[in-house]
């Protein structure tokens, strides 16, 4: 509602010319700074749409003559970022892993660095700090290693996986399955299962447990060795300590003789980084289990005195 | 005062400028107190970052330091590490109460003596004097027109405040490093940006409102005034212009031409040329008064030239005025300063004190804090042992190289062992080497036999190896599966 508009006496200022119970309001001109900041504002604009990505096209916007984008930035942030670590990366490249633990400022980093790598690559099998899953993945904080425990016997594993068919350093090794290609009968099995919870001390001797004996003689003592103490080498699990991946009870021990499982892990040999695959073996090894290089050979795998 | 029918014409301008305080040099007992509280004050200030402490080899040996880089706050025999920041809150609960206490009985004593923009104010004034002269001097000055005397007297007059400025701002950063490297580094050109800058604007600061605006930021910025009314009652004493006995004014001579039509006051105005605020005391309690009771000081020198009662301003209860006012004489002045209000104040202020000086003789500087790793709660081991792993902290509060014990309490045929030894030589205790003044992070291995509760709780102990008796524990849970295999 336009009104006539009027000079107000007081202040000698036109009115816009509303007016509400009474209260008029004053036409008074923007201040000259507010205005002056705001033609500023517009020349920055345009001075930004010049510089920067700023019109959206169909699938792309325009580049802006610094050619700056978000992607570049984190890209150059990531190079200096890595520039920064270069130092402790190179030294790390640079010593023999049996070397580091001698080192406690590097393989503090070390660590710190594969713990990082592990909770992007490793948890999803061993989960967060390396608990395992029972019956599927074995855990790394425990003082029972298949393929041995010390530094480098963790770096090679991660190196080169386990059980990769077409990879000549893996580790691998199969277990038969006893069961479902008829090699025992299931009432063999059953006694192969007394003794093995007999030597484990889940059972007392029995008739059972001494016809088991001769069986585990014949058959799984090549591997897990005559007193059931496991053979590193081919990744057997020792089966007189209370440790049982897949499980120690008489049905678990059956499934497990019937149809062996064979775990696999891959290789990150390919995938990662020496340094990485460093990083994450002196991180493994400082989560409690981590052996000393066992001063006997490791044929019998009973390197557990030597676990700090 | 503008009526409202000033507002319906149009004002030039709803500003009103300053005008200049010049306060009239006075003595007196108040002046006096303030001349010493002034002394003491800015020897606490200036002096204190100087006075040396030997702590050993491995802290510094300076009195009074924060010491912001490693965290530590040194106070004499003190030493606050930043877990203890609740000393620190305890002082400011102190202060704060200790304000209520000292409002409560004497106003804003305060404002008037210690607040350092009083103090620094006072001095400010006390060069002008110096060099301007005293008040009819620096009126004369200011209103007169620009001369080479105004001219010479004014530059030196900044470069004086200048001058104290600095120091103000110089003194503040020698707190926080050790003074004499500072006050080296600093000439040198060596400190740190943050050192200069701190020196800058503190000086900038100081020059500014110590300078020029003086009383505009007690009676316009300052919060206090505000909230310490809150704290005040009618038996708080206040400077107080006794109008019952000094109205209406009039000189010597008029009195004496009229005896009895007239009260004490003289209307001399000496009241109002000392104030260092510029108000006039004789229009009632107002809030641009810091009871600084300088008018105090001039009208009892008034009272006495003339041969009067002295206390025609005085320090005076809003109950005093009252009863004074009726005929009746006031209070003893112990009666208002020891009342309920005051002695609760005072009670709790000494109670917290008692407190923290009690916990601060108690408090151990060896410190422990344990951290049960979650993932996994627990490990199994191939003997059928149950590890829980666990993050001690040791923080070594002593400024000597340590050795401490760590034990396990309470969980039968445990062992541990830390990560740099091996579980072969595990037993029933860890020694860790604890370097001076720093927190030592060790991981701990507790080893159980299985098949125990679920969740058991148990004590870790760490004790000093070196005869000193100090030591911390925790209690923490160790954590195993009730169903076992
Ligand atoms: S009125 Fe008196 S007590 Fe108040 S500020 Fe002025 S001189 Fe100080
Ligand atoms: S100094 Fe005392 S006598 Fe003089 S004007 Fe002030 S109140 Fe009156």
């Amino acid at each position: 509602m336009v009104e006539q508009k009027r000079i107000d006496e007081a202040t000698g200022t036109s009115t816009v010319g509303h007016e509400w119970d009474g209260i008029e309001e004053l036409n008074t001109p923007l201040p000259r700074w507010w205005l002056w900041t705001f033609y500023l504002t517009i020349v920055w604009a345009l001075g930004y749409v010049i510089l920067y990505p700023a019109w959206p096209m169909i699938d792309d916007a325009t580049k802006g003559v610094l050619g700056w984008s978000s992607r570049g930035q984190l890209e150059q942030e990531l190079a200096a970022d890595a520039k920064r670590r270069a130092p402790t990366a190179d030294a790390i490249a640079a010593t023999d892993i049996v070397d580091l633990p001698a080192k406690p400022a590097l393989m503090q980093a070390a660590v710190q660095g594969g713990g990082a790598a592990f909770r992007v690559h490793c948890v999803q099998c061993h989960g967060a700090g390396g608990a395992g899953l029972k019956k599927l993945y074995p855990s790394l904080t425990d003082d029972d290693w298949l393929w041995g425990g010390d530094l480098g016997s963790i770096h090679y594993t991660i190196t080169n996986g386990i059980r990769n068919p077409d990879h000549p350093g893996t580790r691998t090794s199969q277990m038969p399955a006893f069961g479902r290609d008829g090699i025992l009968d299931p009432a063999q099995i059953s006694d192969v299962v007394s003794f093995v919870r007999t030597i484990s001390r889940q059972e007392k001797a029995s008739a059972s447990s001494a016809r088991g004996a001769t069986l585990f003689a014949d058959n799984c003592a090549v591997c897990h060795g005559a007193g059931g103490e496991g053979g590193r080498q081919v990744g057997a699990p020792k089966l007189t300590d209370a440790i049982w991946l897949y499980g120690g009870g008489r049905e678990s021990l059956t499934a497990t003789i019937n149809q062996p499982r064979n775990g696999v892990m891959p290789r990150w040999g390919e995938r990662l980084d020496p340094v990485t695959i460093k990083m994450l073996a002196t991180y493994v090894y400082s989560l409690g289990g981590g052996e000393k290089v066992p001063a006997a050979p490791a044929a019998k795998g009973q390197g557990a005195d030597g676990q700090p | 005062m503008a009526s409202p029918e000033d507002l319906t014409g149009a004002p030039a301008s709803l500003y009103a400028a300053r005008k200049g305080v010049y306060p009239k040099k006075v003595d007196g007992f108040f002046r006096r107190l303030k001349w010493a509280i002034m002394a003491v004050t800015l020897a606490i200030y200036y002096g204190t970052p100087w006075i040396r402490w030997d702590r050993g080899p491995y802290a510094p040996d300076q009195a009074v330091l924060v010491d912001l880089a490693h965290r530590r706050f040194y106070m004499f025999q003190i030493e606050i590490w930043p877990h203890e920041f609740y000393y620190v809150a305890g002082l400011l609960i102190m202060a704060g109460i200790g304000l209520f206490l000292v409002t409560s009985a004497v106003g804003r004593a305060w404002c008037g003596y210690a607040c350092p923009q009083t103090v620094w104010t006072d001095l400010f004034q006390h060069v002008d004097r110096l060099i301007d002269g005293d008040r009819n001097a620096q009126l004369r000055l200011a209103n007169g027109p620009w001369s080479f005397e105004k001219l010479w007297k004014r530059g030196l007059k900044y470069l004086v405040y200048l001058t104290v400025a600095f120091w103000t701002g110089g003194a503040w950063i020698m707190y926080f490093a050790d003074a004499p490297t500072l006050t080296h580094d600093f000439w040198t050109g060596q400190a740190a940006p943050i050192a200069y800058g701190t020196v800058a604007v503190l000086a900038a600061t100081t020059f500014v409102l110590g300078g020029f605006m003086r009383e505009q930021v007690c009676i316009y910025m300052c919060p206090w005034p505000r909230i310490q009314t809150a704290m005040m009652d009618e038996k708080s004493l206040l400077v107080t212009y006794k109008d019952w006995r000094g109205e209406p004014r009039g000189s010597v001579k008029k009195a004496a031409a009229h005896p009895g039509a007239f009260g004490d006051c003289v209307d001399c105005n000496q009241c109002v040329a000392v104030c260092p605020t510029g108000i006039d005391i004789r229009e009632g309690p107002q809030i641009g008064c810091i009871t600084c009771a300088l008018c105090i000081d001039a009208c009892d020198g008034v009272m006495s030239q003339i041969g009067r009662p002295r206390g025609l301003i005085d320090y005076c209860t809003l109950d005093d005025a009252a009863s004074e006012k009726a005929g009746g004489a006031a209070q003893p002045v112990r009666n208002t300063l020891m009342r309920p209000r005051t002695l609760i104040y005072l009670g709790v202020w000494s109670a917290i004190g008692a407190a923290m000086l009690f916990s601060l003789g108690q408090r151990t500087r060896l410190d422990l804090a344990v951290q049960h790793e979650r993932s996994p709660l627990y490990v199994q081991l191939s003997d059928g042992q149950i590890r829980n792993t666990y993050t001690l902290k040791l923080r070594n509060m002593e400024a000597r190289p340590r050795r401490v014990a760590v034990t396990v309490d309470g969980l039968p045929g445990a062992v541990l062992w830390s990560e740099t030894g091996s579980r072969g030589a595990a037993g029933e205790r860890i020694d860790v080497p604890l370097a001076p003044d720093s927190v030592t992070r060790v991981k701990l291995f507790v080893a159980a036999p299985g098949g125990g509760p679920a969740r058991q709780d148990f004590t870790i102990a760490a004790r000093a190896l070196d005869g000193d008796p100090g030591g911390d524990a925790e209690t923490i849970q160790f954590d195993q599966s009730e169903a076992g295999q």
